[in-house]
């Protein structure tokens, strides 16, 4: 049953699982439940991306599913949902760019292969940064940029890193448009990922959960 | 007896278009700078038909970056004409080039001003004063219910319903009732003009119109002094492909998407509504500029956005048909496909031989000569971040690569894989230099 609610979520049927979606909460089913199966279907939506099974419109889609059916459940919910998370990872566009593609389908699967990812969306101030990961200790910052100023502001981010003091304690990914590893050295990153799959596989590795 | 337009085959079309282009109607500064015009102009031509040149042409991946090298900035040569006059020509003077883009698409700042037009930042607005570019604000400007408004009359859409939306100063036209009416007793129309606020709103266009005419006026003088050198246009005129049209500035690409699971039938019907619209606003530009290659930057078909069956049914036929119908105007359409298109390169090979340009972002551009150099000629794709961090010498070494894969035979222009906005100038001649010593046929 479970399963199924899963891969329907997964292959985006989207009247069978809200559908389903209803009759779970209405026959009193924990619905701590219904969020992990959803958290499951996300998972093999996730898997499917990284495949090439999947595209962006699934990623899209599917968040829009999950996202009804969350707001299905919410009523219902009496414990806050707590997941146990491989590590922390704040994410943001860098400043003067408000690129947010990418950023989101990076978001999306670092999420899904069970980050806690703390998007600060685009156009990101180095300061905001430097205090987000401060607040949140995390040990991994992934910076997006799409255009050709996002080369001296992510540059300009790493340095506000270093002044902060945070530099030895953080590993720094870069990604998206014109980015490269001759940008990742200009920037002074730890590490250019070329595609939504890479930055999990590194976030992974820097974690040490591959 | 002459065939009229219409009797000609695209490749007669064609024939015509490229004399025209040959043979602009200036005055060359010298007959020095006629004959390098025309060299110019035929290293072009013959890259288009897939014939081997005297050398590789070369275009430039210059957009603002002119604004930069003369000392200023964008926001600079946005609101100060003179200025943007000076920084082109000062351009144009000191580099060795094949071709030379007029600023058309700096945008005049005290335009955008007046009309507050929501869709871009750019300096000053939105953005640093010293930012190199604009950024498009994307977002969802028309709900999934307006489908029907837009597919059974764009004209009417785009006035009532985006206008008010997208600009500031037009959100008035969203009180106007339908432009096409029906019953025609002019007076029932007429009289909405009556109304204080749709009557500012026009005052607005017109103003606006009048301060374009002083922007254009120099425009059309720094296009005219690069012919005049001897530096041909390669901007014709600007298209691009329906599903981008809808995606970027209507439904945005969540709201595209979702449509591509909700709404197909919907989204296909739109995409068909705008395809003759592409195509004519591209040939009238053309006819105005004399130069028959049109720029179409790709955005929402890209490799990483969507899978091939994705592209090929929701966005390359109407792109086809949009592409189809400029070349048999006898245009030469030359896409800009950001992102990743080598997932793509089978299908879009799906056109006439040599009838258009490919420029390419990321691409093995091996794999692109193998697959579709007999078909398109093919330009890229030098990496910006070599270009704007590199040396000249990093920079010659791989656009040497990139001639000595891409350019025997023909078929091949060497450009960057997007634009260089600021940074070293020696790298853009390093560009040159490269294809004139390793690209000569």
């Amino acid at each position: 049953m479970s399963g199924d609610f899963a891969n329907l979520l997964a292959d985006l049927k989207e009247d069978e699982v809200l559908k389903l979606t209803k009759e779970r909460i209405e026959s009193g089913e924990d619905p701590m439940k219904i969020l992990e199966d959803s958290r499951e279907g996300m998972g093999i939506v996730g898997k499917r991306f990284a495949d090439g099974e999947y595209f962006l419109p699934e990623l899209v889609f599917s968040g829009e599913l999950l996202k009804q059916v969350t707001e299905l459940v919410k009523p219902h919910l009496t414990q806050a949902v707590e997941t146990k998370r491989l590590g922390t990872i704040v994410l943001g566009t860098v400043a003067g760019d408000i690129h947010d593609i990418g950023l989101n389908i990076v978001d999306f699967m670092l999420d899904v292969n069970g980050f806690e990812v703390h998007n600060l969306g685009v156009d990101v101030p180095k300061e905001k940064f430097v205090d987000k990961v401060k607040e949140t200790k995390a040990p991994i910052v992934g910076l997006s940029g799409f255009l050709t100023p996002a080369f001296d502001a992510m540059k300009e981010t790493v340095e506000a890193m270093e002044k902060a003091g945070l530099r030895k304690d953080i590993k720094i990914m870069i990604g998206g448009g014109q980015m490269d590893d001759e940008v990742k050295k200009y920037a002074g990153a730890d590490a250019f990922g070329k595609d939504a799959m890479a930055a999990v596989a590194l976030a992974k590795q820097w974690v040490g959960a591959s | 007896m002459e065939k009229k337009w219409v009797e000609l085959s695209w490749e007669e079309k064609r024939e015509e278009r490229f004399k025209r282009w040959l043979s602009p109607d200036v005055k060359f500064a010298s007959p020095e700078a006629e004959n390098l015009y025309k060299e110019r102009v035929t290293r072009f031509i013959k890259a288009i038909k897939l014939e081997e040149a005297d050398r590789v042409p070369v275009m430039l991946p210059v957009e603002f970056y002119p604004a930069y090298y003369a000392g200023g900035n964008l926001k600079k040569v946005m609101y100060d004409y003179d200025e943007l006059k000076r920084a082109w020509l000062k351009f144009m003077h000191d580099f060795d080039m094949d071709s030379f883009i007029a600023p058309s698409l700096v945008f005049p700042g005290p335009v955008m001003d007046m009309i507050d037009y929501k869709l871009e930042k750019w300096p000053g607005h939105g953005l640093a004063d010293d930012a190199p570019i604009y950024q498009f604000i994307e977002g969802e400007y028309m709900p999934p219910e307006e489908y029907d408004a837009l597919i059974t009359d764009p004209a009417d859409y785009l006035q009532r319903y985006f206008l008010p939306r997208s600009v500031g100063a037009f959100s008035a036209f969203k009180k106007l009732s339908p432009i096409t009416p029906f019953v025609a007793i002019p007076v029932w129309y007429i009289s909405q003009f009556g109304d204080p606020e749709i009557r500012q709103a026009y005052q607005t266009l017109l103003d606006a119109g009048q301060e374009c005419m002083k922007w254009m006026a120099v425009v059309g003088e720094v296009s005219q002094a690069g012919l005049e050198a001897g530096y041909p246009n390669i901007w014709g005129g600007m298209s691009g492909a329906p599903f981008d049209m809808i995606g970027d500035m209507l439904r945005g690409t969540r709201g595209i998407m979702m449509d591509m699971f909700q709404r197909p039938d919907k989204l296909h019907e739109a995409m068909a509504r705008l395809v003759p619209i592409a195509i004519n606003e591209a040939v009238s530009s053309a006819n105005a500029s004399g130069c028959p290659i049109i720029f179409m930057p790709l955005h929402k078909g890209t490799g990483g956005f969507m899978s091939n069956q994705q592209f090929e049914t929701f966005y390359w036929p109407s792109f086809k048909k949009v592409l189809m119908g400029l070349v048999s105007e006898g245009l030469v359409p030359m896409p800009f496909a950001e992102g990743n298109y080598q997932p793509r390169l089978e299908i879009i090979r799906d056109m006439p031989r040599s009838s258009m340009i490919w420029w390419f972002e990321q691409m093995d551009m091996a794999k692109a000569k193998e697959i579709l150099g007999d078909n398109a000629c093919i330009a890229g794709n030098l990496p910006v971040s070599v270009l704007c961090t590199g040396t000249p010498e990093e920079v010659k070494k791989r656009c040497r690569q990139l001639i000595e894969t891409c350019a025997p035979g023909g078929g091949y222009m060497l450009t960057a894989a997007a634009y260089m906005d600021i940074g070293n100038p020696d790298n853009l001649r390093a560009m040159m230099e490269a294809a004139k010593e390793y690209g000569v046929y």
